[in-house]
C-alpha cells in the first residue's frame, strides 16, 4: 500500500463543498451499514411487523367479521400501511441518538450540503422499511393472504406504502430532531398510536363508536390504508369500500404531499437551527 | 503572520442564559491555544462557534483567515472537529470511520482509503483498523475520533475536553499525539478543565470564565502570576492543624488553607523543591505527626481564586474531583 509522506495532502484553497450525491451516499451507507451489523436492530426491523402481523391475524382474526372477505386480506394492506409508523418511531429514535452522541455535530463541521445529512436518513430508513414491509408481506402470503387484483395492483400497493412511509420519514425526522435524545424520542413517537388504530387499519371504521369515527374519516391514514386496500382487492374494493380506487388513490397522495410540503422545510429549518 | 483563530467580542446567548459574554480570543498559528475553565465557563460554545455549529449573536470571528459568518464552508474545509463523545459509527472498521470523513471531504475512493491508512499509522490503530469500532477500549475509540478529525488534514484541530474521562496512560498517549500533531504543522485549539494538560500541551493559555476571557499568557506566565505549587499536608491529629498552618504562615509562602474534615493544610509555594523542603524541615523540628504530604499544582479552583480573587461556582464539587 502506497503511504503517504509526512503530512496528509492540504486542501486547496479553492476546493469547494463535497458535492449532495456524494455526501448522502456517504451518509446513507453509514446508516445501512450500522442496521445490518447490529443485530438487534437488523433483526427487529425484520420480524418485529411480522409477529405483530400473526398476532393480529390469529388473535383477532376469529373474532373479527368483515362483510364478504377474510379478514387475513382486509388486514393485510391496514396493518403494512400503519406498520411505516411503528418503524418511523425508530427514525426518530436514530436521528435523536446521533444529535445526543455528536455524530450530528461532526457531519456539521465538515464541508458537505446540510441538507445531505437529513436526506440520507430519509434514504437509508425507507430503504429499511421497504424491506421490513417486504418480509412481511412474504409472511402475509404465507398464512392465506390473497391479491384480489392483479400482481401489477399488487406492486403499485407496495410502491405506495413506501412512499408514504418516506413522506412519514420527514415527520419523524423533525421529531428526532425536536427530542434531542433517544428516551424523548420514544415518547413523542407514542403519538402514532391514535393514527395508527383510529383509522381503518385493523376494523371497518363504521364499526366504532362516532367520536372515533370522526376522527378516523378524516385522518391521513385511513385514506393511506384504503388506497393500499383498494388495490389489493382490485375489482371488489368498489363493493367493499364504497369508492374506487382512485378516489382513495388520489387524496392519499394529497396527503403524502401535503406531509411533505410541512414536514421537510421544518426538518431543515430545525436541523440549520441547531 | 495572520493568527489562525481571531475572535473579538463574540456573544451567544440561549434565552436568557449568556454562554459567552463579549469573549476575545486570538490564536497565533504554530501552536497549542488551550482554554481553560470549569464547566459552564463557555468552553465548549466557544469551540462550536468556531466549527460553525453554532452561530455566534455578535461580534467578529475569523478562523485562518475565512469569516465564520460569511463563509462558514470555507472554515469547514480547514478545520477537523473532535469532542469528548468520540463521534464515531461504532457498527463500522475504524479504517471504514475514517474513509467516509475522508470522503465526506471530497476524497477520491483511492484518495481516501490512502489518508485513512495515514492517520491510522498515525495514531496507532493500523493493526487495529480492521475491526469494528464497537470493540475498540475507550482510549482507541478516543484515537479513533481524533483521526476522524485528521483525514481530511486540517489546518486547525479543535479539540473539546479530549482526555476527559480516560484513564492517565491514554490520557498521556493522546498527549504524544497532539504534540506530534503539532510539530507536524497542525495548529491546535483544545478545551480543557485540567490546568496540567494545558501546562504539558499549551503555547498559550486563554482562562475563561462566565464567557469572558480572564486571563492569557503562557503557562510560564500564568504559573508565575499565581505561584507555581501547592504543598499540602495531611495531619493525624486534627488539633495540630492551627498549629501546623501557623507555622507554615510563617515560612514567608503564600496563603495557608485549612481543611478540617480531611485534616489537610495547603499552601501555595513558588516553584521548584525549596517550598516543600522548607516545609518539612519545619515540621521535623516540630515533632507533629503527619499522615502525608504532598506537593502538586494549582487545580483550576485554585487558579480562578487567584486570579479573580473569587472562587469558582460549585468549586467543592472541583476540589473533591481534583483531590
Amino acid at each position: 500500500m502506497t503511504t503517504i509522506a509526512p503530512a496528509l495532502e492540504r486542501p486547496r484553497a479553492t476546493d469547494r463543498r463535497t458535492g449532495l450525491v456524494r455526501s448522502t451516499s456517504t451518509v446513507t451507507r453509514r446508516a445501512l451499514l450500522r442496521y445490518v451489523r447490529t443485530p438487534q436492530l437488523i433483526v427487529l426491523a425484520t420480524v418485529q411487523m411480522s409477529l405483530f402481523f400473526l398476532i393480529y391475524r390469529y388473535m383477532f382474526g376469529g373474532a373479527i367479521h368483515i362483510a364478504g372477505m377474510s379478514y387475513v386480506d382486509y388486514l393485510v394492506p391496514g396493518f403494512i400501511a400503519t406498520g411505516v409508523l411503528f418503524m418511523g418511531i425508530g427514525t426518530a429514535t436514530a436521528m435523536a441518538e446521533d444529535l445526543e452522541q455528536g455524530f450530528v455535530d461532526r457531519l456539521r463541521s465538515l464541508p458537505i450540503p446540510r441538507s445531505s445529512v437529513l436526506v440520507a436518513r430519509a434514504t437509508a430508513d425507507t430503504a429499511i422499511l421497504a424491506w421490513s414491509t417486504a418480509f412481511t408481506a412474504a409472511v402475509a402470503f404465507a398464512v392465506g393472504f390473497t391479491l384480489h387484483g392483479s400482481a401489477v395492483d399488487g406492486l403499485a400497493a407496495f410502491g405506495l406504502v413506501i412512499l408514504f412511509g418516506f413522506a412519514f420519514e420527514w415527520v419523524f425526522i423533525t421529531m428526532g430532531l425536536f427530542a434531542g435524545n433517544a428516551q424523548a424520542a420514544q415518547g413523542m413517537g407514542m403519538i402514532v398510536f391514535p393514527f395508527a388504530f383510529v383509522s381503518s387499519a385493523y376494523v371497518p371504521v363504521s364499526s366504532m363508536p362516532s367520536w372515533l369515527r370522526v376522527f378516523a374519516n378524516h385522518q391521513p391514514l385511513t385514506y393511506m390504508v384504503d388506497a393500499v386496500r383498494s388495490l389489493t382487492l382490485g375489482p371488489d374494493a368498489q363493493a367493499v369500500l364504497g369508492h374506487p380506487s382512485s378516489y382513495y388513490v388520489g387524496r392519499s397522495l394529497l396527503w403524502t404531499a401535503a406531509i411533505i410540503a410541512v414536514a421537510l422545510p421544518v426538518a431543515v429549518a430545525k436541523y440549520r437551527r441547531g | 503572520m495572520t493568527p489562525i483563530i481571531d475572535a473579538r467580542g463574540i456573544t451567544k446567548h440561549y434565552g436568557k442564559t449568556v454562554a459567552l459574554d463579549g469573549l476575545h480570543l486570538v490564536a497565533d498559528a504554530g501552536q497549542v491555544v488551550a482554554v481553560l475553565g470549569p464547566n459552564g465557563a463557555g468552553k465548549t460554545t466557544f469551540v462550536r462557534t468556531v466549527a460553525t455549529l453554532l452561530r455566534a449573536d455578535a461580534g467578529t470571528l475569523r478562523v485562518a483567515g475565512h469569516d465564520a459568518r460569511k463563509d462558514p464552508a470555507a472554515v469547514r474545509r480547514v478545520i477537523g472537529l473532535a469532542g469528548q463523545f468520540a463521534a464515531i459509527e461504532p457498527a463500522m472498521t475504524g479504517r471504514e470511520n475514517l474513509e467516509m470523513v475522508a470522503r465526506l471531504f471530497g476524497q477520491s475512493r483511492r484518495t481516501a482509503r490512502a489518508s485513512a491508512g495515514a492517520v491510522l499509522e498515525q495514531l496507532g490503530l493500523a493493526g487495529d483498523g480492521d475491526r469494528l469500532a464497537r470493540t475498540y477500549s475507550g482510549g482507541m475509540r478516543r484515537r479513533l475520533d481524533l483521526g476522524a478529525s485528521l483525514v481530511g488534514a486540517p489546518r486547525l484541530l479543535l479539540l473539546d475536553e479530549p482526555t476527559t474521562g480516560l484513564d492517565p496512560r491514554s490520557r498521556i498517549e493522546l498527549w504524544e499525539a497532539i504534540r506530534s500533531l503539532v510539530h507536524g504543522g497542525t495548529d491546535v485549539l483544545l478545551t480543557t478543565q485540567y490546568l496540567d494538560e494545558a501546562d504539558h500541551l499549551a503555547g498559550q493559555v486563554v482562562i475563561i470564565d462566565h464567557g469572558k476571557a480572564v486571563a492569557a499568557g503562557s503557562p510560564t506566565e500564568l504559573k508565575r502570576q499565581i505561584g507555581a505549587n501547592i504543598v499540602e499536608l495531611h495531619v493525624r491529629d486534627a488539633c495540630d492543624l492551627p498549629r501546623v498552618a501557623e507555622m507554615l504562615g510563617r515560612l514567608d509562602h503564600g496563603e495557608t488553607e485549612i481543611d478540617e474534615p480531611t485534616r489537610r493544610v495547603s499552601v501555595r509555594v513558588d516553584s521548584g523543591g525549596e517550598g516543600l523542603m522548607s516545609a518539612l524541615r519545619a515540621l521535623q523540628a516540630s515533632g507533629v505527626e503527619l499522615e502525608d504530604i504532598a506537593m502538586r499544582q494549582p487545580n483550576l479552583d485554585e487558579v480562578f481564586l487567584a486570579l479573580t480573587g473569587r472562587p469558582t461556582e460549585g468549586s467543592g464539587a472541583m476540589a473533591a474531583a481534583a483531590a
